[in-house]
Order: structure tokens, then sequence, then C-alpha cells
């Protein structure tokens, strides 16, 4: 692999991770923490919106975060050839 | 057959399991010994994590912590899973890649030196230490409570068995046995929870029970803030932090888990590097299964506490209310002398604990010689919550036996853990790379058994005299890891600049200022204590919180510093390239 392969395997790989750390930040700091109060306006069943993103949701969107990085990386490390 | 018997024989074939386990995986040289030869599956090093992870603080005291806490709960909640989308993303792939077997490992070799190799160690014990001194206390708390032994001699127990088989299996006896300690404790805690569910609400899935209605149709969280606003609390669901201090403490845990070594090091040892990131989204999955069941359970027994006692006259008190009162997690003062229960907001009694005297009150209930002057007659330890569902929820007793096994299994996988860091630290980091360069496998893998042993011993003693600090476990730890390791780990990979003269004072910056604040708000060791009160804290971040200022000092001493020095020699900058590109890691790990 050269070196612009690698700058670019390397660029795409940041991109990734700006996304998802991005939804990262807005599930827990974002709807779990700033804007609980506003969300808790709104129900979801018997759950205030904010409290349930700071309480179970931010959980379940970490877990999904993790597994779609996985399965991007994977497919990035097959274009670039570097996978194992 | 009672519970007593049940509690042996169950305890007892787990013991026997986990030393089974141990005898089977024994480490024949010190890579399988530090990071399980590289060889354990994504799936397993998920399981084993998980359990790592998951200490009997998160087993017996998550659902306390969050049924007396409400909405500022959640800081445990997402700060303790959150992190792992760091490790997965940030820091998992790459350590995996770079293939050595510790944390400073890394540090030493990327910043070309050996005192931050110095730095770290220090740094790693510190916090390993911290935390597993909290762990053997667990341990002897756990069977004190199961076993009806005293908390040192439970200590004793626990300590003989992490010693067998950290000191035969290391890594790889340990993996295994947290494999099986996770499936022990996940069951554990699941059956009554879901039970509990059941008898609330109808809905067997905890995680969607506590957002729906019980047999009277209304919510049960509407309930729980009703019930909890009228007797002067604040709803459940609100919260007393301040905004900032839930945000700069959910970050603190966040980082701090992402940089805690006993963590890290569990990802070095699946072969491959897209194994380490699959392996971290294994980890976060198993362990969501219980941090999004704590919530339910929290919400579950704070309404049922509070259905029940409130104004229910003493003699009338289901039974397991008088069992755990004998155990002294329970105390009642009856201030306005009408004989039934009050439960109000402040403490009960002066002090963080009752203070049992003998004999017995007007109406049978254990005297206490430390009543408070609030009117909340009632003293509720909030490890309750987890300890009597199974008995609240009329479980029969092999499923209380469960749950001791279940408390058992992650008090020692997180204590066992930890004290493999510890031993790799001083057999790996101090001893082979510093003084004896040239040892042979054979020498070392002796001295890293040794190590452990030394490490259990230590360990041991901390257990049974626990340091004032113990209670600080928290702020301390989390705090000292996000403010050292993850801007360290985290700078070197993402960038190729960052030189040997950044890191090490950024490093420094960090621990000073973070050790700092927690001596004088938390321990209140240095600084005059009038000033050192939650009204001084500095932009109301609280000790537990700090560790995210402490990082942000490190980030940016880090960046200055290395902006006026000269930058990483060539070689050091090639190890960034390669480090960034997943593949080869198999041949990296052999060196």
């Amino acid at each position: 692999m050269d070196a612009s392969q690698r700058k670019k395997y390397w660029r795409e790989n940041l991109k990734y991770l700006s996304i998802l750390l991005t939804i990262w930040f807005l599930v827990s700091y974002g709807f779990g923490i700033l804007l609980v109060d506003e969300l808790n306006t709104i129900r979801l069943g018997g759950f205030k919106l904010g409290f349930w993103f700071a309480q179970q949701g931010s959980i379940y969107v970490f877990v999904l975060l993790i597994f779609v990085y996985v399965r991007l990386m994977n497919k990035l490390d097959k274009k670039y050839e570097v996978n194992e | 057959m009672g519970i007593q018997t049940w509690t042996f024989i169950i305890v007892g074939i787990t013991f026997a399991l986990y030393i089974g386990i141990a005898i089977w995986s024994r480490a024949k040289s010190t890579k399988e010994f530090y990071i399980a030869g590289g060889g354990v599956s994504p799936l397993a090093n998920g399981l084993a994590t998980a359990a790592d992870w998951m200490s009997a603080a998160s087993f017996l005291g998550m659902a306390g912590i969050i049924a007396f806490s409400g909405y500022d709960g959640s800081v445990y909640l997402m700060g303790w899973t959150g992190g792992y989308v760091l490790l997965a993303l940030l820091l998992a792939p790459y350590l995996r890649k770079f293939g050595k077997f510790t944390v400073p490992d890394f540090i030493g070799d990327r910043y070309y030196s050996n005192v931050a190799r110095t730095v770290a160690v220090v740094a790693a014990l510190f916090v390993s230490f911290t935390y597993v001194a909290g762990q053997m206390r667990g341990v002897g708390v756990v069977f004190s409570r199961f076993l009806d032994v005293e908390v040192n001699t439970g200590v004793y127990i626990g300590m003989t068995v992490v010693l067998f088989y950290a000191f035969l299996g290391g890594m790889k006896g340990i993996t295994y046995t947290q494999v099986a300690q996770y499936c022990v404790l996940i069951f554990a805690f699941m059956v009554p929870a879901i039970f509990i569910s059941l008898m609330a609400t109808g809905n067997p899935i905890p995680q969607l029970g506590f957002g729906s209605a019980g047999e009277d149709g209304v919510y049960l969280l509407d309930k729980l803030d009703g019930l909890m606003t009228e007797l002067g609390f604040t709803a459940y669901t609100d919260g007393t932090k301040s905004t900032t201090d839930v945000f700069f403490i959910t970050a603190a845990l966040m980082m701090g888990t992402a940089g805690l070594p006993h963590v890290i090091i569990r990802f070095f040892t699946v072969p491959k590097v897209k194994d380490a990131r699959k392996s971290a989204g294994y980890a976060l999955l198993f362990i969501a299964i219980l941090y999004t069941t704590a919530p339910a359970i929290a919400v579950f027994a704070r309404t049922n506490l509070m259905e029940t006692v409130q104004d229910t006259p003493y003699k009338e008190i289901p039974s397991w209310f008088t069992k755990w009162e004998d155990t002294g997690l329970i105390a009642w003062t009856d201030k306005n002398g009408d004989g039934k229960i009050q439960y109000l907001p402040g403490s009960a009694v002066e002090g963080k604990k009752p203070e049992f005297v003998e004999g017995r009150a007007e109406y049978g209930q254990r005297k206490i010689s430390n009543p408070s002057m609030t009117a909340n007659e009632l003293y509720v330890d909030r490890d309750i919550t987890v300890l009597a569902n199974p008995e609240i929820a009329g479980l029969p007793n092999w499923i209380i036996a469960l749950v001791a096994a279940g408390g058992l299994a992650a008090a020692l996988s997180t204590a066992a853990g930890l004290l493999l860091v510890i031993s790799t630290s001083i057999s790996h980091d101090l001893i082979k790379k510093q003084f004896a360069r040239d040892i042979s496998d054979k020498k070392e893998l002796l001295i890293a058994r040794l190590s452990a042993v030394l490490a259990v011993i230590v360990a041991g003693y901390f257990g049974i005299n626990p340091p004032g600090f113990v209670a600080s476990v928290v702020a301390l730890a989390f705090g000292l890891a996000a403010s050292s390791f993850f801007p360290a780990i985290v700078m070197g990979i993402f960038s190729k600049r960052m030189n040997r003269e950044g890191a090490i004072s950024g490093m420094i910056a960090g621990l000073a200022i973070t050790t700092y604040y927690i001596a004088r708000f938390k321990l209140q060791w240095i600084g005059n204590p009038e000033t050192s009160t939650a009204k001084d804290w500095w932009f109301g971040i609280s000790p537990e919180g700090f560790g995210t200022v402490g990082m942000l000092v490190n980030f940016a001493v880090a960046l200055v510093v290395s902006g006026f020095t000269s930058p990483p020699p060539e070689n050091v900058q090639e190890i960034v390239e390669n480090i960034r590109i997943p593949s080869g890691a198999g041949d990296a790990a052999e060196h």
C-alpha cells in the first residue's frame, strides 16, 4: 500500500469516526443531558423521552454504533485490501 | 432446602467450575500469561470483558444507586457504556495492531521514552490498586451477606480462589473463567428482574416493563414521580444535580472507562484488528443487557419500597423488611411515636450508617444510637435493591442462592482482571523493561506469577484494612484514567506530531490537577476544609466529574509543549503510520 492510498484509507476512517461520534454525542450529551428538559415534554409510552434517552436509548444507540463501525471498517479494509 | 444449603451448593459448584477452568487453561509462556496467547475469539473476549468490567458494584450497587438518585443515576448508565464506543472507535483496534502486552508498553514505545513508560506504570498501578481494594472488600461483603461469615474471612476465601487461577492461568485462565462468570452473573441478575417485571407490570421484559402501566392503569414512572413529589422528594425522572455537573461526570466516566488499563488490555488478546473492533461491540452488548435492566429494577424497587412502607405500622410490615433490618441494611426509628413508618427526604441517621445498640424498642424494631433530627424515620442501604429482589418477588430459595453466586462472580472476575494488570505492570513493565532486559521467557513467567501472588496479598491487605480513599474509588480511578491514559493514547494514534515532551508533560499536568482536586474537595486532605465545600467547586464541577477537566488540561498542555519542541523521530512516525493500517497484526505480537 503506497503513501497516497494510506492517506485515503485514513481519511475515510476519520470521516466514519466523526459521523459516528457526532451521533454518540447527540444521543447521550445532547438528548440525555443538555436537551433533557425539552425532550421530557414528549412522551414515549410511559417514558419521558429525555429520561428514556438518558437511561435506555443512548445505550442501545451505543451498541448499534459499534456494530455499524465494525461493518463499515470491514468493507473499507476489503476495499483497500488491508483486511485479514 | 434452606437458603444457606442452596447457597453452599451453588457457590460451591461455580467455584469448582472456575478452578477446573484454571487448571485446564494453564499458561505456558509469558505471551499466554499476559495476553492469553493472542488467540481469544472476539465473542469469548466480549464475554470476558463484560465480566471483567462489571464488578460487585455494578451487580449489587448500580440498581440501588439509580433507585435512590433517579435521573441523576444516568451518569453511571451513560458513562460506563459510552466509554466502549470510544474504545471501539478510537483505541482498541490501533492498540491491537501495535500488538504488545500492556498500556505502558504502548506509551513507552510511542513516546520513545522510559520516563513516559514509568509515568504510565505508576498511573496504571495506582488506578488498579485503588480499584482492586474496593473489589476485595466487595468479595468479603458478598460472602458475609450470603454465607454468614466475617467480612475478613470472605476476603481470605476470595483471595485464595483468585490467587489459584491468576497464578496458574494468567490472562488465559482469567479469560475463560470470566466467560463462565459472565454467564453466572447475567443469569443471576436477569431471572429475578424478569419475575419482578412480570409482577409489577405483566411485561416479562424489564426494559419495556418500567415504561408501562401497573394494574391500576397508571404508568409506573408517573406513579413514582407522584409518590415522590407528594412527600417532598425531587421527582424521580428529574434529578438534583446541575446540568454542568451531570455533563462533566458522564464525560469523566466515559473517558475513564476508555482509559482503564484492565479494560484496554483485554483487546490485546484477540487475533486480529477486526476482532478487536468486533469484540468491543460484543462486550458492550453483554454489558448493556445488565445496564439497561438495572434502571428498570431501580424503578420497581423504589416504587415497591415507597408503597410498602409509607405510613405502614411496623407491626404489619412484610418479613423481608425485618430480615434485612436484622442484617443492619434497614433501620427504623419511630421519631413521631405513631408506630408507623415515615419515609421522607433527608438522612434518617447522623453520619453515613446507623449505629445499632443492644435491645429492641417499643414495636420490636432495633435500636440505633444516632437518629438524625429530620422527620425521615427510615434508613435503607441501597444494596438492598438487588439483594431483596428475589424475596420481594417471592422467588424460590435456589434463586436467592443464585444471586449470591452472581455477586461473587462479578466481584471475583473484576478483581482477577485488575490483579493481572498489576502483576504484568510489575513483571513486564518494571522488571523486564527497566531492570533486566535480557531475562529468559521462563524467568519472566516465574516473576509474573510471583508478582501475581504479591498483588493478591497487597490487594487482600487493602480489602481487610480499607484505606480511607476506597469510598472515593469512582472519582479517583476514573478521574486518573481519564486525565492520564486516555489523552496520551488518543494523541499517540491520531497525531503523528505528538512527541515525548508533550505527552509526558500532558500526563503529569492532567494527573496532578485531578489528584489535587480530588484530594482537596473529595478527601479533604489538603487545603482549608471550610473553603473546600461543594460551594467552592470550580465551575460547579464535583470531584467525580473533574477527570474531564484533567483530560482537557492534559490535551492542552501536551499540544502546547509539543508545538515548541522537536517532532518525534522518523521511526516513531512509522509506528504511527503502521498502527493505522489493520493488516499484519498477527506478526506484530511476536516480538
